[in-house]
């Protein structure tokens, strides 16, 4: 076995590395958003840039959404690369006209004819009482509307990857990370927010799930955080003598749907896990298309594990009732395996 | 202009409730995040805003307020909610996340909603703007005198939601007021970064309404004009915005690194605390002794302590209520 020496990176650092050798290549490259410049993110997904780059390739802006992603939009199709910065996923609601009936349209609307290569930056995620207003992950909202790019990376390794290949993309791309993937010494440590990064730039695909356990009896499809608690269940599993398969869906738009039909011919079984609202959600797509493609291929119904249509709330008793984790995706496996 | 006694103390005594409530909810946060600290840990987890060192803004308006009036408020609302008179006990169970609290656990403290005083507060920048236009449109709608206040920070004056509820307030002329409590920073950016003019007073002249500033955050000032927009706007004759100067002792949140700021600022900001001018003025200016003071100090300090043992000996709610409450 060929020992490769490892060079760990958080989540954060690894965005923001992409980022930085973007810059480096590519003068059309800034970066826009509240906070992003001295603070360096609130969640420190442009650590260190304003001190490489400076106030006028590093940008703070007002408390402006509407203006600032509208000037994204307006710079991409002049040509320059934009990565804008919504602070929090939840603040879409004051400036989603310009994400969706603008960001995601004009390229369609134009025939093709005006391009807009920017990057929609934005952090999602809860489970550290924050309330209703700052954790939701909102995937479903952003996949639902056509003309974006939707990806949510899990890992360093991915957030990086997928980082360079978002800021490449000619597409408008909405990058989703994961607050508590972010590695951020304020919140929970978990290993999965560390790991190993290459030094260069690399891109990882858009649109390409990733099998990251392999298994014969069940399927796990989740997203960011479902994905680890997913992980952490089939090694609980394991132990039962049930071998999951886990599916890290990575992007949203364009989804992968050759992998999870191929999982499933092999395991039969599907459970989707989500942070996400339950209903209508990506849950729900994958069902579809679990049922439209791959019936023949199931032998038990598909379940579902997401939050169950509320908002998220306050109190930790009631926000961990909601969110999905590694003993619910376990029990749910559990009488899945055993219908 | 001559203040009543009974403001005047009222003022005193509402500022000092609220510094002694933010510092205990200081300590309360920190719990559980020793050594390290950990955003989701402790009694008191999520992001955590403290109003210390605003207390003018909010105790110089509210005193012109009845419970009829409305008050919306941002993500930092403690001080407006305390000036507004919301329920402490309830207030503060919701900050520990008990079924006791205002919202049963499900809103913390950036969600916190009293009707009975006609209260309310939210997480995203600028959006009570249009709540308290509302207000202010139901109650012309009903013939009544009551006016809406907004309390915004200054970084909310850029968004489109406070341009768009002027005008509106100025066109259908509501009994609207906007404070801008301007602290000098929109989390680490600077004003003189975000903010085109110099104080968004000026920008009353943009919706041919009054703009009010008052500067070094102080409370009598902030009473004085305060008095004249409430007034005006009970009467009909309008909306208006109030900006104040204040001052930010605190990070952003409980935990801000506070990167983009010299420790001295904060050093000498607290060199002019506004709680301890106005009691030296109350003294020397208004013949009010000093043993009278003492006794409004106790007053408030007990009746934070019983807001916090109430929250404290509270229960959590139980896990499945988080169903509860989606549809009336």
């Amino acid at each position: 076995m060929q020992k490769t020496k490892q060079r760990l990176l958080t989540g954060n650092k690894a965005i923001a590395e992409a980022i930085r050798l973007e810059m480096e290549r590519d003068p059309n490259v800034f970066v826009m958003g509240e906070d992003v410049g001295v603070y360096g993110g609130i969640f420190g997904a442009t650590e260190g840039l304003f001190q490489k780059f400076g106030p006028e390739r590093v940008i703070d802006t007002p408390i402006s959404e509407t203006a600032f992603i509208g000037a994204a939009i307006g710079a991409a199709a002049e040509g320059m690369r934009p990565i804008v910065e919504l602070m929090f996923v939840d603040f879409f609601g004051v400036c989603m006209d310009q994400i969706y009936n603008h960001m995601a349209k004009i390229p369609y609307m134009s025939g093709g004819s005006v391009k807009l290569p920017m990057v929609l930056m934005t952090a999602v995620g809860g489970g550290y009482s924050d309330a209703a207003q700052h954790s939701q992950t909102l995937y479903a909202t952003f996949a639902h509307l056509p003309g974006m790019k939707v990806v949510a990376p899990s890992t360093p390794y991915d957030l990086k990857g997928m980082m360079i290949s978002a800021i490449r993309d000619d597409n408008p791309v909405v990058f989703m990370f994961h607050k508590t993937l972010q590695g951020l010494g304020w919140m929970d440590q978990l290993d999965a927010s560390v790991g190993h990064v290459p030094e260069e730039a690399y891109t990882v695909p858009i649109g390409k799930a990733k099998v990251v356990r392999e298994g014969t009896d069940i399927t796990i499809v989740g997203i960011q955080m479902t994905t680890h608690h997913a992980l952490e269940a089939a090694k609980k599993l394991e132990q039962h003598g049930i071998q999951a398969e886990v599916i890290d869906l990575r992007s949203l738009v364009p989804l992968d749907r050759e992998t999870i039909l191929q999982s499933i011919k092999k395991t039969h079984r599907l459970l989707v896990v989500d942070e996400d609202y339950l209903s209508y959600g990506m849950t729900a797509e994958i069902a579809a298309i679990a049922a439209e493609e791959g019936l023949y291929d199931l032998e038990a119904p598909v379940k579902r594990l997401a939050v169950p249509d509320v908002p998220i709330p306050y109190s930790r008793p009631l926000e961990q009732f909601v969110l999905p984790n590694a003993d619910k995706i376990f029990n749910e496996a559990m009488k899945l395996v055993n219908e | 202009m001559t203040i009543s006694v009974d403001h005047l103390t009222w003022m005193y005594e509402t500022m000092y409730k609220i510094r002694y409530y933010e510092d205990k909810m200081a300590e309360a946060y920190a719990e559980g995040k020793n050594p390290v600290f950990n955003i989701g840990a402790g009694p008191v987890p999520g992001e955590m805003h403290l109003a210390t060192g605003q207390e003018p803004a909010a105790v110089g308006i509210c005193v012109h307020l009845t419970k009829e009036d409305t008050v919306t408020s941002p993500h930092r609302p403690h001080h407006h909610a305390i000036a507004k008179g919301v329920h402490l006990n309830r207030m503060t169970a919701e900050i520990f996340g008990k079924v006791t609290g205002l919202g049963k656990g499900k809103g913390g403290h950036m969600h916190l909603f009293d009707p009975d005083v006609k209260f309310s507060c939210g997480g995203i920048v600028g959006a009570g703007i249009p709540h308290a236009l509302g207000a202010a449109l139901a109650a012309k709608k009903k013939g009544k005198d009551w006016v809406a206040v907004a309390f915004i920070g200054e970084g909310a004056a850029n968004q489109g939601a406070f341009h768009e509820s002027l005008n509106m307030a100025a066109l259908w002329n509501l009994p609207l007021i906007v404070v801008i409590e301007n602290n000098q920073y929109g989390i680490s950016v600077p004003k003189s970064a975000s903010t085109s003019v110099p104080s968004n007073d000026i920008r009353a002249a943009a919706y041919g309404i009054k703009g009010y500033y008052v500067k070094d955050n102080d409370p009598i000032e902030m009473y004085n004009v305060s008095k004249e927009a409430v007034e005006r706007a009970r009467k009909g004759e309008g909306p208006s915005i109030i900006e104040i100067e204040t001052y930010r002792y605190l990070g952003h949140f409980q935990g801000d690194p506070e990167v983009y700021r010299d420790k001295n600022e904060v050093t000498l900001l607290r060199e002019k605390d506004p709680i301890v001018r106005m009691r030296q003025l109350l003294i020397k200016e208004y013949g009010i002794e000093e043993q009278q003071l003492s006794e409004l100090e106790n007053r408030a300090k007990q009746e934070v302590e019983a807001a916090y043992q109430f929250a404290r000996e509270s229960d959590y709610p139980a896990p499945e209520d988080a169903l509860k409450d989606l549809f009336v």
